[in-house]
């Protein structure tokens, strides 16, 4: 914290629990004007819990809770907005159905005297705000259309540009590419400057302390270390973070990495020639069974639109698709899934059950393996269950209903959904992201393990570490067209980024 | 009420009654509101809460009970079927049609035997359902749109058959469920029980039940889950066609006619049944269960407003603003329990 300037934030001995769960635990929080203020923490730690309630998401907690040195009880986010608190949440929480305009004023559109929205008006400040940070889209096309890495930047533009003087980000980087990345840092730079405080979460370390002045960590709901970013080390956090020696646990990717000899196992799918409208130019390769493919490239690159022909939720405009050799069209998800082909996408909304239980949120994928007709929810539990404890979701409890886990468990709850019955083809889109340190281990871990049960895998990612450590062999995409392909050969991020 | 909803409640009892009760607001406001209104018209007028009119409320609701439990469907998945009077009306037209009538009917009908006339009957309302299943599905009309279109299409079909003349005599099979009684107790109470129970059962205990819940919940998710979304909404809007054609060759014979326009009340008092029930119009929540406390609720008004003395008038008015009452504690429920989950 920068020596003798007074808190604009202070909370003091702050403790939530959700029923038994307790999330925090008499925690101490304090935040200056012009700081960047990191925060770190294994899934479940309890940091996203502790900015809803200072942006007035929970109201309900005990401890002291001073704004400017005055103790201050927030009854709404909206009772936080008015003091000058504004978040991105870890889930995009944007409304797909209004335009770009709409989202980047939402709630203060400007209005003539008569009341109504001035439209053209919001249209060309919307776009002048996301020019500024760099962002180039149409101010009224529907937000839900464009793909969810711009969404997030459109939102965190909102955010940033909202005047508020506390800003917290909540995993703001965990959809976009490195320049995105760059822009973001130089525009939190300049808020600091001008006196915003700032909060921070990430799984990068690195970036946490590429960017942040201060750094805490929290394990357990419960505060174990603050420092300042310059005194620490990468392993030192994760440490701390975990509780023991982590330095194994993360990978940097920027020496060479070799990658092995191309299998010569059974082709499981054989893409042709695939286009689709302005996403996809002439993309073709193969998936080889116990072999995982890396497809590398910047948001926007054509990634999503792939990820979802290979499912059947998209139609291509031409090419074809063949699984273990017979010619495929898929007419939809139910037709892909029969054909052996399991998606994995990259927004936890989209795929999840948020009010329904855990169990039922893994069963859905295999009902009709478990019951022909009548459900058996006994099996369906022990199955989840099973799933629970292999991927570790904390809490371990499959009745518990999946809005109620953090972000990252619930990422991992989308995955184990296709494990009980692995499919031969899965498509994971950022499989890691959200996932701390230990749990993209395991990821790591349960890759492995299906790759040498002879499943074919295709990891699509932004992230050059997730393709890096899951992949055998890499492919690079750019602006819809495959322009390398790494195999049998050394490859850094570097590389990577180079290529892409 | 809704078994869906009792994995949740057990858990959440044991986090503080407050939460709890917040979050089932869903179920505890319709059974308040039945409560409340049965309390009411019991000691406002003497006849009201006797064994007899007892018996009358059931009789009267079981007519929208049949065609509630396929509206039910619908509705979990978030959508709705506008089409649900027309189809009772034209069905049981069309069984009428198929029944040999009393010489002074003057239509140009079509006498068969009774069971071929039930069979023609459901077949006409499936396909009729069937229609509505394929403008949602397949060319993407939405539901509120494409039953609206349908509701006109069955009435067409309703007017062309009777001509704008009254047939009075169907299969006796549909005689006795729809006007007879067994025990003392009305068959056509016991089919609307059976047809409720079914319904309860299979949305419940069975595959399809849960993926119609899993679609209402959250559409893209079931389909990135590898459902096929489009045959399950296909399956409830042809369900509920079917349940609309069974209540309406029931009413048909309960009211001992059938005519142009005969089951226009129906379409309002069904959706109003299910809504006021406490299931949610945004899909996912709610069931059956639900919708059988509103056809109490709806029952109850009904007939307990006849009881007292009041302008006649008045009385429309007066359920007008009691089932606006109960829309917005639907609505606020939905706020409440996502609160409640916080
Ligand atoms: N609405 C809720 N109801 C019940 N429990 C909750 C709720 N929200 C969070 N929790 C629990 O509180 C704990 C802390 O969750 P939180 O979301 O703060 O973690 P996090 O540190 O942000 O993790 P991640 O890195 O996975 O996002 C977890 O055990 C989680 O299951
Ligand atoms: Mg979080």
């Amino acid at each position: 914290m920068p020596e003798g300037r007074q808190p604009i934030l202070e909370l003091q001995g702050i403790t939530k629990s959700f029923g038994g769960v307790e999330a925090l635990r008499g925690v101490d929080f304090a935040l200056s004007p012009g700081e960047i203020h990191g925060l770190v923490g294994e899934n479940g730690a309890g940091k996203s819990t502790l900015m809803k309630i200072i942006a007035g998401v929970h109201t309900e907690f005990s401890g002291r809770f001073l704004i400017d040195g005055q103790e201050t009880h927030f009854r709404s986010a909206r009772d936080a907005h008015s003091a000058g608190i504004a978040m991105v949440h870890q889930e995009l929480s944007v409304a797909p159905d209004l335009t770009v305009a709409e989202n980047v004023f939402l709630g203060n559109q400007p209005t003539n005297r008569l009341g109504l929205v001035q439209w053209r008006r919001m249209a060309r400040e919307a776009g002048e705000q996301l020019a500024r940070f760099g962002i180039d889209v149409d101010p009224m096309s529907r937000l839900g259309d464009l793909p969810i890495g711009l969404q997030q930047l459109i939102e965190i533009a909102r955010v940033l540009f909202s005047g508020a003087r506390i800003v917290i980000l909540d995993e703001p980087t965990s959809a976009l590419s490195p320049p995105e990345v760059e822009r973001l840092f130089a525009t939190l730079r300049r808020l600091r400057a001008e006196g915003t405080a700032i909060v921070f979460i990430s799984h990068f370390i690195e970036d946490i302390l590429r960017v942040s002045d201060t750094v805490t960590v929290f394990r357990n709901g419960r505060k174990v270390a603050e420092t300042a970013s310059a005194a620490t080390s990468k392993g030192a956090l994760i440490e701390a973070m975990i509780g023991r020696g982590g330095e194994a646990l993360e990978h940097s990717y920027s020496d060479d990495l070799m990658l092995p000899r191309p299998a010569d196992s059974s082709v499981v799918l054989k893409v042709d020639q695939l286009s689709l409208a302005r996403s996809l130019k002439d993309i073709s390769f193969e998936a080889r069974a116990g072999e995982v493919l890396g497809i590398y490239g910047f948001m926007g690159c054509g990634q999503q639109e792939l990820s979802r022909i290979l499912f059947g939720k998209l139609k291509p405009d031409a090419g074809t698709l063949a699984v273990e050799g017979k010619p495929k069209t898929f007419a939809s998800t139910a037709a892909a899934r029969r054909a052996g082909v399991a998606l994995v996408p990259e927004s936890r909304r989209a795929m999840l059950f948020h009010q329904e239980p855990v169990y039922k949120n893994i069963s859905i994928s295999i009902l009709d393996r478990i019951s022909a007709l009548l459900l058996k929810p006994a099996q369906e539990r022990d199955i989840a269950q099973r799933q629970v404890e292999q991927l570790q979701i904390r809490p371990p409890v499959v009745g518990l209903d999946l809005g109620m886990l953090s972000g990252g468990n619930q990422q991992k709850v989308a995955l184990a959904k296709w494990l009980t019955y692995p499919p031969k083809l899965l498509v994971l889109c950022e499989p890691t992201r959200g996932m701390d340190v230990g749990a993209k281990n395991d990821v790591i871990n349960i890759v492995r393990d299906l790759r040498a049960k002879g499943l074919a895998i295709i990891v699509l990612s932004t992230e050059p570490e997730t393709v890096l450590s899951l992949a055998d062999r890499i492919l690079v995409l750019k602006r819809g067209a495959l322009v390398r392909e790494f195999s049998n050969e050394p490859v850094s991020k570097d590389r990577l980024l180079e290529a892409a | 009420m809704a078994s869906s909803e009792t994995a949740p409640a057990a858990r959440q009892r044991a986090r503080g009654l407050a939460p709890f009760l917040r979050s089932q607001m869903r179920n505890i406001a319709p059974f308040l509101t039945l409560i409340f209104l049965s309390g009411f018209f019991a000691l406002a007028s003497p006849s009201f809460a006797t064994l007899d009119n007892l018996g009358n409320i059931l009789t009267q609701v079981s007519v929208t009970g049949v065609i509630a439990v396929g509206l039910t469907f619908v509705i979990l998945c978030a959508e709705i079927d506008l089409s649900i009077a027309s189809i009772a009306n034209v069905t049981g037209i069309a069984v009428a049609y198929f029944t040999v009538q009393e010489s002074y009917v003057n239509i140009p009908n079509i006498p068969l035997p009774g069971i071929a006339a039930i069979l023609l009957a459901i077949l006409l309302c499936a396909a009729l359902g069937l229609v509505n299943a394929l403008g949602l599905t397949v060319i993407g009309i939405p539901s509120f749109i494409m039953t609206l279109a349908m509701m006109q299409i069955a009435a067409g079909i309703s007017a062309l058959l009777v001509r704008g003349q009254i047939a009075y005599k169907v299969p006796d099979v549909i005689t006795t469920l729809g006007s007879g009684s067994i025990g003392g107790i009305p068959w056509i109470v016991i089919v609307a029980a059976i047809m409720l129970l079914g319904g309860h059962l299979v949305l419940t205990y069975t595959r399809f039940g849960r993926y119609v819940y899993m679609v209402g919940g959250n559409r893209e998710a079931a389909e990135y889950a590898g459902l096929n979304v489009k045959l399950i909404l296909g399956a409830v809007m042809v369900i509920s066609a079917v349940c609309s054609g069974i209540g309406g060759m029931l009413g048909v014979a309960h009211f001992g006619s059938a005519q142009q326009n005969e089951f226009d009340t129906y379409l309002l008092d069904s959706i109003a049944a299910v809504v006021v029930g406490g299931t949610s119009l945004f899909g996912g929540r709610g069931g059956i269960g639900n919708t059988i406390v509103g056809l109490f609720v709806l029952g109850v008004l009904n007939n307990g407003l006849d009881h007292v003395n009041i302008d006649s008038f008045l009385k429309i008015l007066i359920r007008g603003l009691i089932l606006l009452l109960a829309l917005i504690i639907n609505v606020y429920a939905q706020r409440l329990r996502e609160k409640a989950a916080e």
